[in-house]
């Protein structure tokens, strides 16, 4: 009763705290979010430096996407790279950060290790394709090593081929996040209360037990939180197939992700259609979160109690 | 309260190092090893051929690949330093404006998600959906809106742009809120209240110290990013002294073809990811170190 | 990928997403650089002030014009009121157009590495790179606002590369060269396709360009003799007179063991000779020349004589060693000292083991045109710039000498042609400017639109998918048609 009563008093603390996100939030997010929304049910766009339109049109914009079905395939494309990607990461993920906190393996060189995984990530994408493109070329060092090694006859067009694009894809964004991902959930396990590992080991708990019981269930809210941006991340994904591909998302747009997708209609400052788009992928992206929010938060009382514990 | 934590980790590996079967231990290190060796080579490669490649010359450069270093750095240095692009300008904006979003990123986010944390009020719930609904909104579409929006703003060719809409950055609130919920115990709160600490100063000498492994996190991610950036700053910033690295490095590489050079752009990216290196390195001490929170326990 | 999410909106929510996204443009960009480079680009823009600058334009102009009967051009506008033209604003997306203002229009003092003097006026730089389309984003939003901008702000000179040229010409934001008293006797000595490029619908010349950037047929000598039993530029130019014979001549070569080239690299040869406009009536047409491109090199593809590589990349770049084994290069005279790396040992060039000709078609690779902003306030500073950088032939035979640029100029073009100062160590002491020359008088670009620079890349795009097997011919140019509705949303195609 005390508890809730001290809490009340504060609350208007809540608000306050809260005003500068929201600030920023309404001038530089909201404004463009609701010029986007408005804009999905104009003709609106540049030809040139012509403008055509504003001209309402209701749903056109709507229909025309759904029409042209392309929308199903790039949404089916960016699942499956996202997917080709994210589940290596995150095992990896899941396994390093096991490892680095597994006491008994008393891994030596952690902080090696563990500083040089995120190191990718500081390679700007656009300079980390190149190297990509140099090392898988025809003629480049992949393909003489492959040809050295017999595995193959002649050199493999890397970027002809719809699993290999799809792969390297993958491969590259595994690469360059999984690292982010392992920091994620390592900060996570630093941030557990050790006494309850104490209290584990007073209980004569096994490593193993420690993970599963203790670790894992307490970070249960980070993993939520790396599953949710994940996905997030994945429906967006961008850069990376866009440069790979130099925007085309060949073979046979079979790389084209929903947001290169979207990108080609800000060429021509296509509002109405872009707009439009958008609204689409916010619900499709609103429903997967949600799938997975439902999938993960069942623990959650769980880990409420072993905090009481605590 | 902080003593005892020091004392956890110690124990735990004691402990857990007797009940586990040596043999299977000894199994497990090595394909831990070989997995961490394979990994960091793979993380390593890049920075390695980076750097051969900053050593070749342009025509080396062209005619592909390999894996011994050259012997031109220092003259794609010297042409680089001496080329008309302002790189230390360059660097020293792209530092500051990293800079500065990161540490708005981390303190807003820290104190919104403190916000939902640990008070109760009537729009509480809706207000966390909401951001979390904002993380949903694919971002690229509203970028021509934002550039219009700040062109009105008489916001063009300033940092404004580019740091101050880093206060509200859903991702990174929610991570602060996970964080918190996994490691911020309401009661710590209630603690310091009974001690007479104002809410803000609680926020920030005991909040924020307690935070500190989320926000060396959050801080090195929008570090990053943001050092990383092309899109915005190319469209926002035009003054040259003004730009950043990565649009120095794109006008590089769109140089006329007497100036083309490979090779100095390769020693440009490889000069700009030194100072993220080295951000990183700082901030990572409180990851890898195992800086372990303190005086969370209830 | 996922966390390129968190990324994104850790630091700039919206923003940084979006720069996230760029990012990835960048690189693209970065493999195409040098097709960039090439495709010089200068374009000057005249501002044009749609009020205030009656007027003043007039005083203006009258200060400047006595200014620039002086020998150093602009010397003088000390005179000119204090409000009027003091700021020249070019916009650029690269070094080239100031680096050749620099070295040779007299006057221009160089003050930092964005900002210049000429005599009394401040000359800004505004140069944003062409990754990602932010060259012509931000040029657009600033033409927009042109009208509403204050004099010193607005732009008065900006650059265009002539695939996209027509999208700046063909309005009303680019000046008449005939309104800033720039004649067609001032560009008599100029190459007509040059002009055409900045031709407006209603025949208005809108720009000017100093480079005639004429391209042929490079061939490698070693590989001549082999397949043709010569190397000589005439009779190896008659095995490859047409797209017929170069057929024929390619599929020689791949018997011989070499590949002819890229698809890629003979898009150009087609695409600048078609016989109709992209779009007509606000239908996409796609040009028999085109199709004849795509079924062409389908059966050189196919016959393994020519191979799909992109441009700039690393395969394609190995032909440049006898290694490589390529039988030709096309392109103009930058393609010799740029592309061709006559410094590096080991290289053909290095060994002078190239020669050049016309080729089956005439056509044009790069080029910068400087057009003339509506609204300029500054318009007599602006004429003279243009005068002296793409007329003054003495300014122009500097450049070509000095900067190896192929000016836009008959008489010097003639003159390199006729001495020895024009032969190449690379072309095996060659003299390439007559067939530059040549090349350059029968390049016919009348059919050019705005929709050049998207549909011959969607094409060129599409087109890849056919050639390496992974679409049927209708499936690509479905994939083509998408692309360009996407583009330009008020193009049918079906």
């Amino acid at each position: 009763m005390k508890k809730k009563s001290k809490v009340v008093s504060y609350n208007k603390w809540g608000y306050i705290f809260l005003i500068p996100f929201i600030v920023v939030y309404l001038v530089f997010q909201m404004i463009p979010l609701v010029t986007t929304v408005y804009n999905s049910f104009f003709e609106n766009y540049r030809s040139g430096l012509t403008q055509i339109g504003p001209n309402f049109v209701g749903l056109k914009n709507y229909a025309t996407i759904i029409t042209n079905g392309d929308l199903p395939t790039y949404l089916v494309n960016t699942l499956i790279m996202w997917v080709m990607g994210f589940v290596p990461q995150i095992i990896l993920s899941l396994l390093l950060g096991a490892w680095f906190t597994d006491p008994s393996l008393r891994l030596k060189g952690q902080g090696f290790f563990k500083t040089v995984i995120y190191m990718p990530n500081l390679i700007m994408a656009s300079a980390f394709s190149m190297l990509f493109f140099t090392l898988f070329a025809n003629t480049g060092p992949i393909n003489s090593l492959l040809l050295q090694l017999g595995v193959i006859k002649e050199s493999y067009q890397f970027m002809s081929h719809v699993w290999s694009v799809r792969s390297l894809v993958a491969f590259m964004n595994c690469i360059m996040w999984f690292g982010n991902t392992t920091i994620l959930l390592m900060a996570g396990m630093m941030g557990i209360d050790p006494s309850l590992f104490e209290a584990a080991q007073v209980d004569g708990a096994t490593a193993t037990q420690i993970f599963y019981k203790i670790t894992l269930p307490l970070l249960k809210p980070i993993l939520i939180f790396v599953m949710i941006t994940s996905l997030i991340g994945g429906l967006q994904m961008f850069d990376v197939p866009q440069i790979l591909t130099d925007g085309t998302g060949d073979p046979m747009r079979s790389s084209m992700t929903l947001i290169m997708y979207l990108n080609k209609h800000l060429y021509s400052k296509n509002y109405g259609l872009g707009g439009a788009l958008s609204v689409f992928m916010f619900v499709i992206t609103g429903i997967l979160s949600l799938i997975v929010f439902k999938f993960t938060a069942s623990g959650e009382k769980e880990k409420k109690r072993s905090k009481n514990k605590a | 309260m902080a003593a005892d934590t020091t004392m956890a980790l110690p124990n735990r590996s004691l402990m857990a190092g007797q009940k586990e079967n040596g043999a299977s231990v000894q199994a497990r290190r090595i394909i831990a090893y070989v997995v961490l060796v394979l990994v960091s080579f793979l993380c390593l490669f890049w920075f390695y051929v980076l750097f051969i490649n900053s050593t070749r010359s342009h025509q080396e450069l062209s005619s592909g690949f390999t894996a011994i270093p050259s012997t031109h750095i220092i003259e794609n240095w010297t042409n680089l330093k001496n080329g008309t692009l302002p790189i230390f300008n360059g660097i020293f904006n792209s530092l500051f404006i990293a800079v500065v979003t990161a540490v708005l990123s981390t303190y807003f986010s820290t104190m919104t998600a403190y916000a939902i944390h640990a008070y109760d009020f009537k729009l509480k719930n809706f207000m966390f959906t909401f951001i979390l609904m904002v993380m949903m909104i694919p971002a690229q579409v509203t970028a021509l809106g934002f550039l219009q929006l700040i062109g009105k703003m008489g916001l063009d060719d300033s940092f404004v742009p580019l740091t101050i809409p880093a206060i509200a950055a859903p991702s990174v609130f929610f991570y602060m809120k996970q964080y918190m919920d996994s490691t911020l115990p309401l009661s710590l709160i209630e603690a310091a209240r009974i001690d007479g600490s104002g809410e803000f100063r609680t926020f920030n000498s005991i909040v924020l110290p307690l935070m500190k492994p989320a926000i060396a996190v959050q801080a090195i991610f929008t570090f990053v990013s943001s050092w990383n950036n092309y899109f915005t700053p190319a469209l926002v910033l035009h003054t040259d002294t003004k730009k950043t690295l990565p649009i120095l490095i794109a006008q590089l590489r769109s140089a006329d073809w007497l100036k083309f050079d490979m090779g100095q752009v390769y020693v440009m990216i490889a000069f700009s990811i030194f100072p993220v290196i080295v951000v990183y390195l700082v901030l990572s001490r409180y990851i890898v170190g195992g800086v372990t929170l303190g005086g969370v326990k209830g | 990928m996922k966390r390129k999410l968190l990324g994104v909106l850790l630091s700039t929510t919206m923003v940084a997403g979006m720069i996230a996204g760029c990012g990835g443009n960048n690189a693209a960009p970065a493999t195409d650089a040098p097709a960039e480079e090439a495709s010089t680009e200068t374009a000057t823009e005249e501002a044009a002030t749609e009020e205030a600058s009656t007027e003043e334009a007039a005083t203006e102009e009258a200060a400047t014009e006595e200014a620039a009967t002086e020998e150093a051009a602009t010397e003088e506008t000390t005179e000119v009121a204090a409000d009027e033209g003091k700021v020249l604003n070019i916009y650029a997306w690269n070094e080239e157009f100031k680096s050749r203002l620099t070295d040779h229009y007299k006057g221009y003092e160089e003050v930092d590495a964005t900002h210049g003097k000429i005599g009394d006026v401040d000359v800004v730089w505004n140069i944003t790179p062409s990754d990602d389309n932010a060259y012509q984003n931000n040029l657009d939003e600033t033409l927009l606002k042109q009208a509403d901008a204050a004099d010193d702000d607005k732009i008065d000179l900006f650059l265009v590369e002539a695939d996209y040229a027509l999208k700046y010409v063909d309005t009303d934001y680019t000046m008449a060269l005939a309104d800033l008293g720039i004649s067609d006797a001032d560009l008599a000595d100029q190459y007509t396709y040059t002009q055409s490029i900045v031709t407006d619908s209603n025949g208005k010349l809108k720009g000017s360009s100093w480079q005639a950037c004429s391209a042929g047929l490079i061939y490698n000598r070693e590989a001549a003799k082999e397949v043709l039993g010569t190397d000589d530029p005439d009779e190896v130019q008659a095995s490859v007179a047409d797209w017929s014979k170069y057929v024929e001549t390619a599929k020689k070569a791949e018997e011989a063991g070499y590949t002819m080239c890229s698809v890629n690299d003979t898009y150009r040869t087609y695409s600048n000779n078609v016989s109709g406009k992209w779009v007509q009536d606000g239908k996409l047409v796609i040009d028999d020349n085109l199709m004849n491109w795509i079924n062409d090199s389908k059966e050189l593809v196919d016959a393994k004589a020519e191979n799909t590589y992109d441009l700039w990349g690393d395969d394609w770049a190995k032909g440049k060693t006898p290694d490589g084994k390529i039988f030709c290069y096309f392109g103009p005279a930058w393609f010799f000292n740029f592309c061709l790396d006559a410094d590096q040992e080991g290289t053909i060039a290095n060994q002078g083991g190239w020669g050049y000709c016309v080729g089956p078609q005439s056509y044009f690779w790069g080029g910068t045109w400087i057009c003339a902003a509506t609204g300029t306030d500054n318009a007599s500073l602006v004429k003279d710039i243009i005068l002296t950088m793409t007329t003054d032939k003495d300014v122009l035979k500097e450049i070509a000498t000095k900067d190896a640029d192929c000016v836009n100029s008959k008489t010097v073009l003639a003159e390199l042609a006729s001495d020895d100062s024009g032969n190449l160590a690379l072309l095996g002491g060659q003299n390439p400017y007559k067939q530059l020359a040549e090349g350059a008088e029968k390049i016919d670009l009348s059919n050019l639109s705005a929709y050049d620079q998207g549909c011959n890349e969607a094409f060129q795009n599409a087109a890849k998918n056919y050639f390496e097997g992974n679409a049927t011919l209708d499936e690509a140019l479905e994939v083509f048609k998408k692309a360009v509705v996407e583009k330009y949303p008020e193009v049918t195609a079906d």
